[in-house]
């Protein structure tokens, strides 16, 4: 058994009727692994993650558990189980009998039945809440328990829809915490669905940075981050400085570019980009210094006047226009000795290594 | 909060009047002590309703009238119950086309359907009796089982089912711990309207129940003899009193848990 593909998506594509809405996925996934699948409502993951949940099959291609072809297994052959996105409590039983209801096959005694019960919700630190309904519960003890039911299966793999979508902010974050430590004790592989580029960042060994039925780009956090393939990957995570760029000359070590508003640059040719690519430079705010006046500089040095400061407590953005361009540039990494006012001219500077060559 | 309006106020009750007066006439001339129906009121008894005690026809009527609508409802919500699951849950080729041919005995009047099925009957050789009355019956009851079917059906969500799926349950009993004991409310509102249409229906039974008569037949029946109305008048406020109780039942079960999905909480 490789642990390296665990889960395997081989040449995947569903249509729902005329609307293509993955197109030829591949993707691996490590055993272990918390996985994350994000993107903007309509891209895809839910369907990909349903999909491997078994509820729809895909018009093209395979996907293996652990080598086995499952394709065409219906959801209650998997051996994956599903935390949905509103839950799913059962209404009508309690919270013994919701978290029970997986188990019906296994043949245990009362006893045993009874322990695996509490062992669930002690995981989920719910002891206590057997005898309540769902409509005795709050939100986030919903999840709890949707969590539990789907953990006391003891799955492989643990599919989560969105499960944190309806929660508040800090409980979100609460949460967020503990499912990755929950995922870590128990090493399951965790494919988790959402929007929140945050909790994607916070929670992931890698993400799928998924947008129009496609996967654009597959990292580790960091990479996704510091390194982004494409324009709509450096958007979504994150904030980013894109810059239109041409190219004036192209060689395999090395780009001399000409970046709009700040002049021509030479840097290194990481993706084998050729002079007929359109590509984008980009400089996340915080590896952008802003000062007052125009300091030794071993690096690029543009004199800039300040449009805007805004105040976000652990941070200071000012968007800034360099002189002779209609840019507007975003800074966050920001010394307060300056007192800069908005409407002052500041010099801004950033290390060449940080600029980051993209393809549209 | 809104401000109080009297022109709609009296509406409502002219409304309310137009509805129910000559309905309550009935309970106030089965106490009537007199053959005929014409104010003033003659004196109070209770002769009618002790009169039905030993009809034995009546009682004939009454247990082929309660045959039937058991039959119907039971077999017509059976139908319902998958045919709400199949328009709700699964993708149904001309989907408009079939909703609209099984809703059909909605409009065709009731007249046609009789005199179809006793054309189809007798040309099969068979005689006529209770079984074309309860097949009728069912024809005509399966409709209305299927919208409160449908409407109760759509009103929970299907992921609980998917959840049972991924829980390892099959379809079979998917349906049973989870789609069944959240369609319950439903089903049994489906029973009560189902046997309380059957139980009124008079058209159909008229045309293909021969001699085997059911209620609504045999009080018909002895409208012709002056004699013998009263207890008739008995009879229908009884029938009015017990098929209200049922409908009311019906319709609050049928509502039971919806609108407010979160506090539905019958144990089953």
């Amino acid at each position: 058994m490789s642990s390296k593909n665990y889960i395997k998506i081989k040449n995947l594509s569903k249509s729902f009727e005329d609307v293509e809405v993955l197109k030829n996925i591949n993707l691996e996934i490590e055993k272990g692994e918390f996985f994350s699948l994000l993107g903007p409502s309509g891209c895809g993951k839910t369907t990909l993650l349903r999909i491997l949940a078994g509820f729809e099959y895909p018009s093209n291609g395979q996907v293996y558990f652990d080598e086995a072809d499952v394709t065409s297994l219906p959801p209650n052959m998997r051996p994956s189980n599903m935390v949905f996105q509103n839950y799913a409590i059962f209404p009508h039983i309690n919270v013994q009998r919701n978290i029970e209801f997986g188990l019906r096959k296994e043949g245990l005694s009362n006893e045993e039945m009874k322990h695996r019960v509490q062992d669930a919700l002690k995981m989920v630190q719910l002891e206590g809440y057997e005898d309540r309904y769902s409509n005795q519960l709050s939100g986030g003890q919903r999840q709890r328990i949707a969590l539990a039911r789907a953990l006391v299966k003891q799955p492989k793999v643990l599919l989560l829809d969105e499960p944190l979508g309806a929660l508040d902010k800090k409980l979100r974050e609460e949460m967020q915490i503990e499912l990755r430590n929950l995922q870590k004790s128990l090493g399951i592989t965790f494919i988790f669905v959402t929007h929140d580029q945050e909790e994607a960042m916070t929670m992931s060994d890698r993400i799928a940075v998924m947008d129009e039925g496609n996967i654009l780009q597959v990292s580790p956090p960091k990479e996704i981050y510091h390194s982004p393939k494409n324009k709509f990957v450096s958007e979504f995570i994150g904030n980013i400085n894109i810059f239109k760029t041409n190219i004036l000359k192209a060689s395999p070590e090395e780009l001399l570019i000409d970046i709009e508003g700040l002049g021509k640059e030479k840097v290194q040719n990481k993706f084998d980009i050729s002079q007929s690519d359109m590509i984008y430079s980009a400089v996340r705010p915080e590896e952008i210094t802003i000062t007052k006046e125009k300091n030794s500089s071993e690096h690029n040095l543009y004199k800039c006047i300040i449009k805007n400061i805004s105040f976000y407590g652990e941070s200071t953005y000012f968007y800034v226009q360099p002189i002779n361009s209609e840019k507007i540039i975003m800074i966050s990494n920001y010394n307060d000795e300056y007192s800069l006012k908005e409407n002052d001219t500041c010099f801004i500077s950033f290390e060449k290594k940080n600029i980051k060559i993209i393809k549209d | 909060m809104y401000k109080k309006n009297n022109t709609l106020f009296i509406y409502c009750i002219f409304y309310f009047a137009f509805l129910y007066i000559p309905v309550l006439l009935l309970p106030i001339f089965s106490f009537n002590d007199s053959f005929h129906m014409v104010f003033p009121l003659k004196g109070f008894t209770f002769d009618w309703y002790v009169q039905m005690w030993n009809k034995s026809r009546l009682h004939q009527a009454l247990f082929n009238s309660i045959k039937v609508g058991v039959i119907a409802s039971v077999v017509s919500t059976f139908i319902a119950i998958f045919a709400a699951k199949a328009f709700t849950r699964y993708k149904v080729k001309f989907h408009s086309l079939s909703y609209g041919a099984i809703l059909l005995p909605f409009i065709i009047p009731e007249i046609i359907i009789a005199v179809a099925l006793i054309v189809i009957w007798t040309s099969l050789g068979l005689k006529l009796g209770l079984i074309p009355v309860t097949i009728s019956h069912i024809l005509f009851c399966t409709p209305f089982c299927m919208l409160i079917l449908i409407s109760r059906m759509e009103g929970f969500d299907k992921s609980l089912e998917e959840a049972s799926m991924d829980l390892g349950e099959n379809s079979f009993w998917t349906f049973w711990r989870v789609t069944f004991p959240l369609l319950l409310p439903g089903i049994i509102a489906s029973l009560l309207l189902a046997f309380v249409i059957s139980f009124d229906e008079f058209i159909l039974a008229f045309f293909l129940s021969s001699s085997d008569q059911t209620l609504p037949i045999y009080m018909w029946s002895q409208l012709r003899f002056p004699k013998k109305f009263p207890h008739i008048l008995a009879l229908g406020a009884i029938i009015i009193i017990v098929t209200s109780l049922i409908v009311m039942t019906a319709y609050w079960l049928r509502n039971l848990g919806q609108g407010k999905k979160k506090d539905f909480t019958i144990g089953i």
